[in-house]
């Protein structure tokens, strides 16, 4: 059996199938570990409703847990608190910035009405680090990220929304 | 006492409801898939699908164990009639063109955010945390939808005709959005949901002023009236089941 310690390692080895630059823990999704007798039942929480990678990420955490030797994994979904992106730590956003993602600026809005339209936000561009950007559209590749363009390098990027 | 116990016909008819909204709309929005106007709207279209598809899983789900007959969530979406389906007939309708999806995209969302946002209160626990998880994703519906809106509206001759013929079909369609019923009756009493009273007057300050800084001109009300959330549909939606139901009535259970 694993101990909770030796768990949570193996999960930070876990990447996101989406954005592999960073794990599962990193992303906030693992929330808790319970060791069992038998094994250990793990608590997450998925980001968007339809994300695609929530599936691929639940069997990842269960086959990476297993072959280390956790004996039975049970996974349980919980929704509440729902996800937030302000879950992702310092390092991972550093880790995003470097895979080219802007990561989520300022805290995501919680429970407050919000104006219909949101004040434009000026990026960094993550490869020259030119502020002269310019949003395409408001989604992305995937249901986390917004689609930017650097109007200095002529690259496009990535922006993982805040939520 | 376990939910499914203590869980009444109208708490299930309203949870249904919710789902079949996010189901159909997520099939009517997924029909943009590979056939919207330019790349980034169509990423945008398919990625809003995604959402209203996985809050119908989550809501489905629920029902299913609400109404305590063993039916989980494909069941619930793929193998019902058209007369069990609960949702707004607003949600069914045609794409038509890409103007009439986003002025839709737009009344639907910004109901949406208001209605997650009193829902996350609601003293049915799960339906609460997936109204708190649901609404972070309608208010990113919404900000798109307002955004192009005003940008059609506001926009050339033929793109300002066009979102005003879709405002003219839609509007009609969105009394049904506060048309009360026992049904709400007794979920407002349960404390389940809103009073449809009190968001009516909410969404109305809520889209006027985009349909007018989009320089649309909003229909007077009709004695015109629509019944799909008590399950009485358009002709559009036998169409829609028919194409969405296709695989799993042809291959039951089928899964990949």
């Amino acid at each position: 059996m694993l101990s909770e310690a030796q768990a949570w390692k193996v999960l930070d080895s876990v990447p996101d199938p989406e954005v592999p630059v960073v794990s599962v823990v990193e992303l906030g999704i693992v929330r808790e570990l319970h060791c069992r007798a038998d094994g250990i039942t793990v608590v997450v929480t998925p980001t968007y409703s339809g994300c695609p990678a929530t599936e691929v990420i639940g069997q990842t955490i269960r086959d990476s847990l297993t072959a280390a030797g956790a004996g039975r994994v049970e996974l349980e979904t919980r929704l509440d608190p729902a996800w937030t992106s302000d879950w992702i730590g310092e390092a991972a956003r550093e880790k995003l910035r470097a895979y080219g993602i802007v990561p989520p600026t300022g805290k995501a809005a919680v429970g407050a009405a919000q104006p219909i339209r949101f004040v434009r936000k000026t990026l960094t561009c993550p490869r020259c680090g030119s502020n002269d950007t310019e949003r395409l559209s408001e989604f992305g590749s995937t249901a986390c990220k917004a689609t930017y363009r650097c109007k200095s390098c002529l690259e496009p990027f990535e922006y993982f929304k805040p939520i | 006492m376990t939910q499914q116990d203590t869980a009444t016909p109208e708490h299930v008819e309203y949870v249904l409801r919710l789902g079949d909204n996010a189901l159909i709309l997520g099939q009517r929005l997924s029909e943009w898939c590979g056939r919207a106007p330019v790349l980034e709207e169509d990423l945008a279209l398919a990625n809003m699908a995604l959402d209203l598809i996985g809050q119908a899983r989550l809501l489905l789900s629920h029902a299913g164990k609400l109404e305590g007959k063993g039916r989980d969530e494909d069941q619930m979406a793929f193998l019902r009639v058209e007369r069990d389906y609960r949702n707004l007939t607003l949600a069914e309708v045609p794409n038509e063109d890409f103007g009439r999806t986003t002025v839709r995209n737009f009344l639907f969302s910004a109901f949406q955010v208001l209605l997650w946002e009193k829902l996350g209160r609601s003293s049915d626990a799960e339906l609460a945390a997936i109204a708190a998880k649901s609404l972070k994703e309608a208010r990113y519906h919404l900000t798109h939808a307002a955004e192009w809106a005003i940008r059609l509206g506001d926009g050339t001759e033929v793109s300002h005709q066009k979102a005003q013929a879709a405002l003219d079909y839609l509007w009609p369609y969105t009394a049904e959005l506060f048309v009360a019923s026992p049904t709400d009756d007794a979920i407002a009493a349960a404390g389940i949901g809103p009073a449809w009273s009190e968001l009516e007057a909410a969404w109305e300050a809520s889209v006027l002023p985009v349909l007018a800084e989009a320089t649309l001109v909003v229909p007077a009300r009709t004695p015109f009236k629509s019944f799909g959330k008590f399950g009485r549909h358009s002709e559009h939606m036998g169409h829609l089941l028919a194409t969405m139901q296709y695989m799993q009535r042809t291959y039951p259970g089928a899964t990949w």
